[in-house]
């Protein structure tokens, strides 16, 4: 089943030079992919992970997100698009640094209006999943940089997303963190077959994606299936 | 809950900087309470005191006797004799007393000086002004005492002539002679003479330099107005009643013929006092609490500023507009209302101490007295200022939310996230 599917998919930077950062990508992620888009810094990997996120606009072309055209849609509809169907894991972590673990991974799931009770189980199955479960009082300042993405990760797939986007999710990660957030989203791909979409420099993230979509000048070079 | 928990916690994120903010909200609100209260102070102080020892709450006169002063514009017998009977009958009358005013001149051996002579019942002038407890030298008229005795401001001794200065005390020449010269009901110049019996000393030394008192038995018959009567005042014991419009439209039905005025008409200028406290209230607080906003406003700019990445991820996530919006402009009210309770309770703590003990002012008291003031202002503000001064501080908190709220609202969230 397709989960995203791009068409001839353009996004253009204008200046005095203009910038063509994705260039005519169509793309489709199936269903419970666990996949790497990987190329050189201005390659148009984050520009187009964005729009597939509808956090930016294509200039042209069109996505396709569980079969809804999201380039049709309102600043507003985009919002809420986002709310139901994607969860974010950001290179830095951002979580509120005023909430708990706890409160952190629970707050997508009020923006969505979730029972308490629903919440509270969710919250205890995903911090159990990503091994912190006894952190969960904790603020972000009072945990480690893998401990702060592995809660990220529990937050981006609290409101059971259609799939998750991770932005250089291990940059600021050392290698035995990242080698356990990279277990945690792979065990977490199969087990609820979420669908995971990086971009990444990282050889250790390429290494354990079951699919790599090289990007260069914007244009799709190489796509791999492992 | 979510949004005001994060709200809430967001203002402590930066202790330091929040407390400055908190704590400049706090000085400036008590600063602006306490100095309109100190405001408020000499201003009423200065309205009770003229109407208690000057005015009263009610004058009653014959027609245009006011504007014209003449001696033969007086209320006659008859009326003033009913007048006075039904006033003082009326419950509501705390004091009630007759007088004849007449413009003259005060003379002594060294000086002659305009003054306006009032002739007093004594006994009633004492329950109406408390004039006895401001004599500083003599005695007070006596009904059935020497005739001829006159009360004379301390100022106006001074400029007679009728002082002498020994070391640092003033002694006032009690028994000496001052003729008033003034016009009767013909036209006549009258000069009569009398001995200083009593000095004066009220809160104010205008009033002080040109006022004289002497019983109405020994001026009446010089001027020539028998048993008539020049102004009635009254005092109520509930204040308000002066400002009951059904009672005053009563009363004037009743004396058709005569002016029947209270003490704002009198004294326009205390009533635009009065009145216009509470738009000096606005427009006073205003320009604190506009200070106050940029301050505000200032310091949320930073703190949107610091936290563009995690606006971004909000944003991001799903937070909706309306959602970031009320969580800044919450976080921006948190920060002022928290100064504010802390500023108007400190304000009021030292409104009401200073109401009790005063603040000595004697320092400027040659100056202040003047104007009618007294040397110990008790610092004093109606609550409902309290009131209207937390819808000021809730109003301005708002205001200053709405430039970081919408500075927030532009970021693109795809580049926010990515902010460094």
């Amino acid at each position: 089943m397709k989960v995203i599917e791009t068409k001839n998919l353009n996004k253009v930077y204008s200046g005095v030079v203009d910038v063509h950062a994705v260039n005519n990508v169509d793309l489709v992620i199936e269903a419970g992919e666990f996949t790497a888009v990987v190329g050189p810094s201005g390659s148009g990997k984050t520009t187009l992970l964005n729009m597939v996120g509808g956090l930016d606009r294509a200039t042209s072309g069109k996505i396709y997100v569980g079969g809804e055209d999201i380039t049709q849609l309102s600043n507003n509809q985009l919002i809420d698009f986002r709310l139901r169907n994607i969860g974010f894991v950001f290179q830095s972590y951002n979580l509120i640094p005023v909430l708990t673990a706890r409160e952190n991974v629970e707050f997508v799931m009020l923006l969505q209006k979730r029972s308490k009770a629903e919440r509270a189980a969710r919250v205890k199955e995903l911090m159990a999943a990503v091994g912190l479960e006894e952190r969960m009082k904790n603020r972000p300042g009072q945990l480690s940089g893998g401990q702060q993405q592995r809660v990220a990760v529990a937050r981006a797939l609290a409101s059971k997303p259609r799939f998750v986007l991770a932005d250089e999710p291990t940059a600021n990660l050392d290698s035995v963190s990242t080698a356990t957030l990279l277990d945690i989203m792979a065990e977490l791909n199969q087990k609820e077959n979420t669908t995971f979409l990086f971009s990444t420099h990282d050889q250790r993230v390429i290494d354990r994606a079951r699919r790599v979509i090289t990007l260069e000048d914007g244009k799709i070079v190489s796509d791999e299936r492992r | 809950m979510q949004l005001i928990r994060i709200a809430w916690r967001n203002i402590w994120r930066s202790r330091v900087r929040s407390l400055v903010v908190i704590l400049a909200v706090a000085l400036g609100l008590w600063a602006g309470v306490f100095m309109l209260a100190f405001s408020w102070g000499i201003n009423s102080q200065r309205m009770q005191n003229i109407i208690e020892t000057k005015i009263s709450h009610v004058q009653v006169h014959a027609p245009e006797f006011r504007d014209e002063k003449e001696v033969g514009k007086f209320i006659s017998e008859t009326q003033s004799q009913q007048l006075l009977g039904d006033l003082s009958a009326d419950e509501r009358v705390k004091a009630v007393a007759s007088r004849l005013v007449l413009t003259g001149m005060a003379q002594s051996p060294r000086a002659g000086l305009g003054v306006q002579i009032n002739a007093i019942a004594p006994e009633a002038e004492a329950a109406l002004t408390q004039l006895p407890e401001r004599l500083i030298a003599g005695k007070y008229l006596e009904k059935d005492g020497r005739a001829m005795r006159i009360l004379i401001g301390a100022k106006l001794m001074e400029k007679l002539g009728l002082t002498k200065e020994e070391g640092d005390s003033t002694i006032y020449g009690i028994r000496k002679s001052v003729v008033l010269k003034f016009q009767d009901t013909q036209g006549q110049t009258q000069g009569v003479k009398f001995k200083v019996q009593g000095v004066f000393k009220s809160q104010d030394s205008r009033f002080d330099a040109s006022n004289v008192y002497v019983r109405m038995d020994d001026l009446a018959q010089y001027a020539g107005v028998g048993e008539g009567r020049h102004q009635i005042a009254l005092l109520f014991n509930d204040p308000q009643t002066a400002e009951d419009s059904t009672y005053l439209q009563a009363l004037r039905a009743e004396h058709a013929d005569l002016e029947i005025e209270n003490w704002k008409e009198i004294a326009p200028d205390l009533k635009l006092v009065d009145e216009s406290f509470s738009v000096t209230v606005t427009i006073f607080m205003s320009v604190i609490l506009l200070a106050l906003l940029f301050g505000i406003v200032n310091t949320m700019m930073m703190a949107i500023l610091e936290r563009t990445r995690e606006l971004g991820m909000l944003m991001a996530v799903g937070m909706n507009r309306a959602r970031v919006f009320g969580m800044i402009m919450l976080e921006t009210f948190f920060l002022t209302m928290v100064g504010a309770p802390i500023g108007l309770l400190a304000a009021y703590g030292s409104v009401s101490y200073f109401g009790n003990v005063g603040i000595d002012i004697s320092a400027f008291a040659e100056g202040t007295a003047q104007f009618g003031v007294s040397s110990v202002v008790y610092t004093s503000l109606e609550s409902g200022y309290y009131l209207q001064i937390t819808l000021m501080v809730a109003v301005t908190a708002l205001i200053a939310a709405i430039f970081p709220a919408r500075r927030a609202l532009r970021l693109n969230p795809a580049e926010a996230v990515r902010a460094i």
